[in-house]
């Protein structure tokens, strides 16, 4: 899950870490205000879940509060496009009021899993305010990568190590070692996923803050954080795959016309690469997961039909615990519910496949039955060609 | 060393009493597995379908041998299970749980290193099946499995199937097939089960099925170069998926541009291994590796 700046800010003030002095807001009066309290000058940060704000138009510098209030006004409620968000950009519904900092120096710092080795792994680099994969594409041995026992957490001698290769000394190494231990414990703490600052600021008096915030939490461990699980955005998230979480199903958005229902993430991400291989376009991932109901699969065909661009529905299922007949009834109703007009092929393989194909067969709807995987991926992309005619 | 199954495995279900549990510790049974105890804390003393329940899996070892466990525990005590199995000598412990945060996991691991007597498989995963000694501790439909050649490792369960499907319908069938999970995090490698499959005798070809994210599929080719004379064929899940977006599977996600299926299949090219297309072609790949 992802949250707001705003909102991994606060995380992180909890744990210790400093952060410019500010507050988030939907008015541009109160951005005023905030302004004025902060003395004058603020920076006004538009909170989507996207990086490339700056580059956008939705990070600006106000050198009063009035400049303040015009600044959120133009933020708040535009269409902000950056390259993370797609050419639609992501509508701004508030913004992050901070005092204007005095940078000296901009610095990275970054924690995520070492899948290679199970453990986190602390990543710095003098390059702040780059994208790290920028940084590690131009120059790999400009990141430093420090992996750490999640257990026993961050050591003092390895943060130590860490600001000295940042070529941090005196006043700002002392003040560097307990951001980095205090960054660490939140990383573990609250399960995070990857927590980023960047840029890293040191200011002219030599402190060191975040300037930015990036937290991601492990899905797997909201359980154990529901003040997290509070800060969920679900504006930020495609209509579709929210709708799809209310009945726990994994569905993930695409910009194909050939849309599908597949159990398994791995057989899933499967059948989009063979309707690609055999010419076509996924719509969309969609696993069903292991042990669907009928009301879940009709509600999976219902989110897929709804996406306006889907032509044609390829159903894949190899029945391990899931059972075909289930499947083929839920699917039946759905199209009969929604009204179908569109190709649905259908490859049914596995527990109870034959009462599968007769309930499809009686159904009296024009489901178009396929042999493995390939047949069926050849037979939706004719039926969708011949629909395009 | 052959297959982590045999006649002789005896299994502890932890978990036997939820409804999943239940349902693949009979579902086992029936296909020759030897069920020997369950265990659900607060149960101890009832049981499931003939099969004895215990408090503890300390218990369940010392009362009926089982040298096994197949766990279906839910997600927030799943690591704790796990490590309860661990602590009682259980061997072997098959995690089928989905959804296990991965501090757990980390925490799982660091337990694991000071017993490396005990393998971990999964968690998130279909389990472990062995068709010749009728033993299956998974998830897996049995019946389309048939006793044979080809050894199996995947992160992926249905896709599983699909390989399995394929090579029993070319009368090749299978030693061995292993289900390793879909979570970042977990405890048997690819490397693990290619060393299996290359000591195992009843082994004679292998398909590896890999996906998105991480780079185990990296490394496992290096091995496979260095290492593996028997023929592997293998297929790359997930080219289609874009970067940033975890595909169903923690583990299945391409990050900050590594991870992707196209350097994965490079990978396993270049270690000499044949790359099925499309995973309708895993079988026939195979074939044409068998043949060289």
């Amino acid at each position: 899950m992802k949250v707001h700046e705003y909102q991994a800010k606060e995380i992180l003030r909890r744990y210790g870490v400093p952060t410019p002095t500010g507050r988030v807001t939907d008015s541009p009066e109160e951005a005023r205000q905030i302004a004025k309290d902060l003395g004058g000058r603020a920076v006004v940060k538009a909170q989507i879940h996207a990086g490339g704000r700056g580059k956008g138009g939705g990070v600006k510098l106000a050198k009063s509060p009035d400049e303040a209030f015009e600044a959120a006004k133009a933020i708040i409620g535009m269409q902000l496009v950056t390259h993370q968000t797609g050419p639609e950009g992501r509508k701004v519904k508030k913004v992050l009021v901070e005092a204007a900092a005095d940078i000296a120096q901009e610095l990275y710092l970054g924690i995520t899993l070492d899948r290679a080795i199970g453990k986190p792994v602390l990543m710095a680099s003098k390059f702040g305010g780059m994208e790290i994969e920028e940084v590690a594409h131009r120059d790999p041995t400009a990141i430093l990568k420090e992996p750490f026992d999640a257990i026993a957490g961050l050591q003092p001698f390895q943060a130590r190590k860490v600001a000295y290769a940042l070529g941090l000394t005196g006043e700002t190494h002392k003040k560097a070692v307990p951001f980095l231990l205090a960054l660490a414990k939140a990383y573990v703490e609250t399960d995070c996923s990857l927590a980023e600052i960047n840029p890293l600021m040191i200011t002219g008096s030599g402190d060191v803050v975040a300037l930015d915030a990036k937290m991601n939490f492990d899905d797997n461990a909201l359980f154990r954080h529901l003040d997290i699980k509070e800060y969920r955005d679900l504006d930020e998230e495609d209509p579709l795959e929210v709708e799809a979480s209310k009945f726990n199903l994994n569905y993930i958005k695409l910009d194909g016309n050939v849309g599908c229902m597949v159990n398994g993430a791995g057989l899933a991400m499967s059948t989009m690469d063979i309707i690609q291989y055999a010419g076509g376009s996924p719509a969309n991932f969609l696993d069903v997961g292991g042990g669907a109901n009928e009301e879940q699969v009709r509600n999976a065909m219902r989110i897929i039909l709804s996406d306006p661009n889907v032509k044609g529905v390829l159903i894949n299922i190899f029945g391990g615990i899931m059972r075909c007949d289930i499947i083929a009834s839920g699917v039946v109703k759905a199209v009969k519910e929604i009204g179908c007009t569109i190709p649905v092929v259908v490859r049914l393989e596995g527990t109870n496949v034959e009462e599968g194909k007769a309930i499809l067969r009686d159904s009296g709807l024009a489901v178009i039955p396929a042999d493995g995987m390939k047949d069926a991926a050849e037979k939706i992309i004719a039926a969708v060609a011949k629909g395009g005619n | 060393m052959a297959s982590w199954l045999s006649t002789e495995t005896k299994v502890v279900v932890q978990g036997l009493t939820g409804r999943e549990g239940k349902f693949h510790a009979l579902a086992g049974r029936d296909y020759g597995t030897q069920v020997v105890a369950g265990v659900t804390p607060g149960k101890g003393g009832s049981n499931v379908e003939g099969i004895l329940v215990f408090n503890t899996v300390h218990e369940a070892v010392a009362e009926t041998g089982a040298n096994a466990s197949l766990l279906f525990v839910p997600p927030p005590a799943a690591a704790d299970g796990i490590m309860e199995a661990a602590d009682a000598g259980v061997a072997l412990i098959i995690a089928i749980t989905e959804g296990i945060p991965v501090n757990d996991m980390i925490r799982v691991k660091a337990f694991l290193a000071d017993r490396p007597n005990v393998r971990l498989v999964g968690p998130n995963c279909p389990g472990v099946i062995r068709p010749s000694a009728k033993v299956k501790l998974g998830i897996m439909p049995a019946r389309i499995h048939r006793p044979g050649k080809v050894g199996i490792v995947s992160r992926s369960g249905t896709l599983t199937y699909e390989a399995v499907g394929q090579t029993t319908a070319l009368g090749l069938g299978q030693s061995t097939c292993i289900g390793i999970g879909g979570d970042p995090v977990n405890g048997t490698n690819f490397i693990d089960c290619l060393q299996m499959f290359k000591d195992d005798p009843e082994t004679e070809a292998i398909i590896m099925i890999g996906e998105i994210g991480g780079s185990a599929e990296e490394e496992a080719a290096a091995w496979i170069q260095a290492n593996l004379k028997k023929p592997v064929a293998s297929f790359i899940a997930g080219r289609t998926a874009p970067p940033g977006r975890r595909m169903g599977h923690a583990g299945a996600i391409i990050s900050g541009g590594k991870g992707t299926a196209t350097e994965k299949v490079a990978a396993l090219r270049a270690a000499g291994v044949l790359v099925a297309d499309s995973p309708a072609l895993i079988g026939e790949t195979l074939l044409k590796a068998i043949k060289g």
